[in-house]
């Protein structure tokens, strides 16, 4: 998913990264909220951030015979919401662009948003629509855990169809044709990476069940 | 169900072992290259005149990068690990008081 260093254009960087601002602002905001005002917290923000880092720095392989990284972005989305979500990936993308020359600075925005926005917000009302339903811990963790991680790679197949349209101009069959491209490469790809992410945060999640319960009592009842 | 917690979390780890090993089995020949590669090249293709307007301010050599992809991983599993320690021995001191 990570866009590489100069492949979008001035106005899709642009736009993109004004998209990402404001959650990434919000997000830390409400981080600095819940390190002053909830410090018993601090560790669980320090966790789900470590979860980003990890997964999204091991490249594994794919039945498709390609690799690719999952996101990790499950366990912030549904503990904290997108916009903490969206802080703590963009500390993990920053490392990358800077440091690992993997993703950029003038697609940072786009690779948030599709990383640290787009899959945790389908993971975030995943997670609840399926708690409201009465739907287990565990169904709802994988789903949104899984849903975190697949849904990136779609939003990065869109992105990079609206600014490569086939034939060059963005009609509707360019954008799709395109994105057909894109979706073959990412999205096939992710599939089973995002399940073993959800089968990932199932585990985590069943632990977490059984020393935090009261902490995050209304995620974990 | 009456198994153990330990048995059902290793069946968990199992099976996502099992996943990757046999991507690889079903792949032989496979070089397994990077979907975010492959996803530039589709670029090029698509739009074989594009130039890339910005470059990377510093790339690190092939050894280098696959240590920093490491640090980022230890990094992430260090402060998970830690986590997970302190819960299991808060849990059993709760146990024996």
């Amino acid at each position: 998913m990570h866009i590489s260093e100069g492949f979008l254009s001035p106005f899709w960087a642009g736009l993109w990264s004004l998209v990402a601002l404001p959650f990434v602002i919000y997000g830390g905001y409400r981080v600095s909220k819940i390190f002053k005002e909830r410090p018993r917290e601090k560790i669980m923000i320090a966790v789900a951030g470590a979860f980003i880092f990890v997964l999204s720095a091991l490249k594994l392989p794919s039945v498709t015979g390609s690799s690719s990284h999952p996101t990790g972005t499950g366990l912030a989305a549904i503990l904290f919401g997108p916009g903490v979500t969206a802080f703590l990936a963009t500390i993990s993308l920053v490392f990358q662009a800077l440091l690992l020359a993997h993703g950029g600075i003038t697609t940072l925005g786009a690779d948030i948003v599709s990383m640290g926005i787009a899959g945790p917000l389908v993971a975030f009302f995943t997670f609840k629509a399926l708690r409201k339903m009465k739907a287990g811990l565990g169904i709802s963790v994988f789903f949104a855990a899984l849903l975190s991680d697949l849904v990136t790679y779609v939003v990065t197949a869109i992105q990079l169809a609206l600014a490569y349209p086939g034939g060059g101009a963005l009609t509707t069959a360019g954008f799709l044709s395109s994105f057909g491209t894109f979706m073959g490469i990412f999205a096939l790809t992710q599939v089973p990476l995002a399940i073993a992410e959800g089968i990932l945060f199932v585990i985590f999640f069943d632990f977490l069940k059984k020393s935090r319960q009261k902490q995050f009592a209304e995620v974990l009842k | 169900m009456a198994f153990p917690t330990w048995v059902k979390y290793l069946a968990g780890v199992g099976i996502i072992f099992l996943m990757f090993f046999g991507a690889i089995l079903l792949n032989r020949d496979s070089e397994f290259g990077g979907a975010d590669g492959a996803g530039e090249e589709a670029i090029l293709e698509i739009a074989p005149d594009y130039e890339p307007w910005f470059s990377p301010l510093w790339e690190p050599k092939p050894e280098t990068e696959s240590m920093l992809f490491a640090l980022q991983a230890a990094i992430g599993a260090g402060v998970i690990g830690y986590f997970i320690g302190q819960e299991t021995a808060k849990r059993k001191d709760e146990r024996e008081k």
